[in-house]
């Protein structure tokens, strides 16, 4: 009897472990950045390029940083919600404008609505290199320390803002 | 001549093609560096290829951050840890060694060792069963009468 059960439970091991990795998202790499200092960045203004902004700025406060593009077709995706989060005034929400020209980046907010208190321009990419950027949209959950709490790896779905990020919020924020 | 014509074409459209991908402006030495690193550093973006191998806009702006970094004369780990401390060991095509990786490192040495147990374990146990006890003189007897049976039968 032996014989047959220990072949088997050796394959349900198996297919147990594959049936996990199935499930599991290749593209979501786990960010080095939590629990670290958001990386430094002095970057202009997106409507007001002669003035700056630098993650110093905001020393004291929880804020979400979105990065967001004017190409980045995800970004539409999850527009909608930004706009709404905005208009709780729970948590102010900054964008870092990644690889776009200024005025692509001026007229997509104006069609679809600007969230943000303001947002910066990273026209090469840098300071998204920094912050491991490697697929728009991600956002950031930064806290009053200045520290990376959490990474939203794409778009910010009703679940995730709902289950993740408003609790997190909430809990940093007192 | 036709076909040789053709030929021809191709490979010069081959050449422009290659030409593209010389990086601009650097010498031998940095440019074998930057390619060596390139190739040890995984693009998140299509994640079968490294950052030397594609074309995604972020590999493209990550060898040029690698340019710019042997540049300014840093070293190669350097770099690596660049890129770790922004992308985690994920970028890393070769993990490290630490805690979180023994398994991955010992996992084949363990699961080798695991079937080379169980291959002895099973030999052992067939030569025990071969290895039985002698007869007693009783079966050694009656082994006999059935074997002169047997060949009596044959010689009929």
């Amino acid at each position: 009897m032996t014989r047959f059960l220990v072949p088997l439970a050796i394959f349900i091991v198996l297919v147990a472990f594959l049936a996990v990795g199935l499930g599991l998202n290749p593209r979501e790499v786990p960010s080095p950045l939590i629990n670290k200092p958001a990386p430094a960045f002095l970057l202009p203004q997106l409507h007001q390029p002669d003035k700056t902004f630098s993650q110093q700025d905001m020393k004291g406060k929880v804020w979400l940083l979105n990065v967001w593009a004017s190409w980045c077709v995800s970004c539409r995706e999850e527009h909608p919600l930004l706009v709404e989060l905005a208009r709780t005034n729970v948590v102010p929400v900054y964008g870092l404008n990644y690889k776009d020209k200024p005025e692509d980046a001026l007229a997509w907010l104006r069609q679809f609505g600007d969230p943000y208190v303001l947002s910066i321009t990273d026209r090469d990419g840098r300071v998204g290199i920094d912050y491991g950027v490697y697929g728009v949209p991600e956002t950031f959950v930064i806290d009053k320390q200045g520290a990376v709490r959490y990474k939203q790896i794409g778009p910010v779905t009703p679940a995730a803002l709902k289950d993740k990020i408003l609790p997190l919020v909430k809990e940093l924020q007192s | 001549m036709k076909l040789l014509a053709l030929i021809a074409l191709i490979l010069f459209a081959c050449a422009a093609a290659a030409d593209d991908a010389v990086p601009t402006g650097a010498d031998p030495v940095t440019n074998k560096r930057a390619v060596q690193l390139g190739e040890k550093l995984r693009c998140l973006v299509c994640q079968n290829q490294s950052i030397e191998e594609s074309n995604a806009e972020l590999a493209v702006d990550l060898r040029r951050q690698i340019r710019e970094m042997i540049a300014q004369g840093r070293s190669d780990a350097n770099i690596i840890d660049f890129m770790v401390q922004r992308y985690g060991d994920f970028v890393l095509y070769q993990p490290p060694f630490k805690a979180a990786t023994l398994l991955l490192w010992f996992g084949p040495v363990l699961l080798f060792a695991a079937g080379l147990a169980v291959l002895a374990y099973n030999v052992r146990r067939r030569r025990a069963q071969r290895d039985e006890q002698p007869l007693t003189a009783a079966q050694q007897k009656q082994a006999e009468r059935l074997l002169a049976a047997g060949s009596e039968r044959e010689r009929q």
